[in-house]
């Protein structure tokens, strides 16, 4: 198996390509009071970055607003980030 | 696929690829052509999908998945060979291997996530990209149409080919099942809003995905044995589109499109809307 560690073989990762929050330039802020669990937003985030329970994972959200853009409700607020 | 990729922000490919992965499972091979997929898995050592994936070049990937295919059936696996492969890697460079492995009767999925340019080395013209549109190669709009490529691939006559965009993930996913469970090869050709290349801003990019799909753009239909049959959400669209312009207008790339062009896809429209109604209710 020596061989083995000098091919070129990646192993799956999460955050291959870092902490991809830090990118983000508008944060999704979800107001629980008009939201109706729809689940829309999870099934449209391109990052998988909202999970069952409607939690935004900010460590990896892009903040490219899809949710807020797509949320029927319009119960996603997106906020720009404190610097 | 795991959170982490280093696609742009508002990506409909990852989008895509996620819906695919899911509907494939976890017994999937991947087979990846130079394209957006081969740099949003992550930066080596690492990867951000985790199910096999080999790297391949543009011109090798339908070739590459016809032989791995045969090798998992001679040993009686039923593994998933599915070729995710740009419009670049599927509609100009990749266009004989793909060719080749239709007409092999291989069993394999080629999927073509077509972005309508070629986005990962900033946003050049490919076969694919519609009349009129602007690219860093065509600033003043491209002269020619795009490239049929169903046609193409409806003619080696393969069991399974269906259209689908980014903007429907369920249908894409149920697309997906259908054509994995089918033996022999099968083409989906989704299209994926590229917001970066598209110009336009990343939230809308859904938006722009369904707005394409109801103006008659893009026609999500599936092509089953010969049969065709169009998808519910192009239904109504087909009956009546809405206008080409509300699709063209939020898109940088379409701005200062000439008069001749916009008319020209307007026929083009008209034209692939009245062939495909009449081929499915039998008459051509």
């Amino acid at each position: 198996m020596s061989g083995r560690a000098r091919l070129a073989l990646s192993k799956p990762t999460t955050g291959a390509a870092g902490r991809t929050g830090s990118w983000r330039v508008f944060r999704p802020v979800i107001d629980t009071e008009k939201c109706n669990q729809c689940g829309l937003c999870q099934m449209y985030c391109p990052d998988a970055a909202i999970d069952e329970e409607l939690n935004v994972d900010l460590n990896f959200c892009k903040g490219c607003g899809i949710c807020a853009n797509e949320c029927p409700k319009k119960a996603i607020e997106m906020v720009r980030e404190e610097t | 696929m795991l959170k982490g990729t280093s696609a742009c922000a508002g990506c409909s490919s990852s989008l895509s690829l996620r819906y695919v992965l899911k509907g494939a499972g976890p017994d999937t091979v991947l087979v990846i052509p130079a394209s957006c997929s081969s740099v949003i898995q992550g930066i080596y050592p690492n990867t951000a999908l985790n199910i096999p994936v080999y790297n391949i070049a543009f011109a090798a990937a339908a070739a590459c998945a016809s032989g791995m295919s045969n090798a998992f059936r001679a040993v009686g696996k039923k593994t998933n060979v599915i070729v995710y492969a740009g419009d670049g890697g599927t509609l100009d460079i990749g266009i004989q291997s793909m060719s080749g492995a239709f007409e092999r009767g291989t069993d394999f999925l080629y999927i073509c996530y077509d972005n309508e340019e070629y986005g990962n080395t900033g946003m050049q013209r490919s076969g694919s990209t519609p009349l009129g549109a602007r690219t860093t190669t065509t600033p003043a709009g491209k002269t020619d149409e795009k490239k049929d490529i169903d046609a193409i691939i409806t003619a080696h006559d393969p069991p399974y080919l269906a259209t689908a965009c980014s903007a429907y993930p369920q249908d894409l996913f149920k697309k997906v099942k259908k054509a994995l469970a089918i033996r022999g090869p099968a083409f989906i050709h989704i299209l994926v809003p590229c917001p970066s290349g598209w110009r336009f801003p990343p939230e809308k990019t859904i938006e722009i995905g369904r707005l394409a799909v109801k103006s008659g753009m893009w026609i999500l239909y599936e092509r089953e044995y010969g049969r065709l049959a169009i998808s519910s959400p192009s239904k109504a669209a087909m009956k009546n589109p809405i206008p080409l312009e509300n699709y063209l207008a939020p898109q940088g790339r379409f701005a200062g499109i000439s008069p001749k062009a916009l008319d020209i896809l307007k026929q083009r429209i008209t034209q692939k809307i009245q062939r495909l109604t009449e081929e499915e209710k039998g008459i051509c």
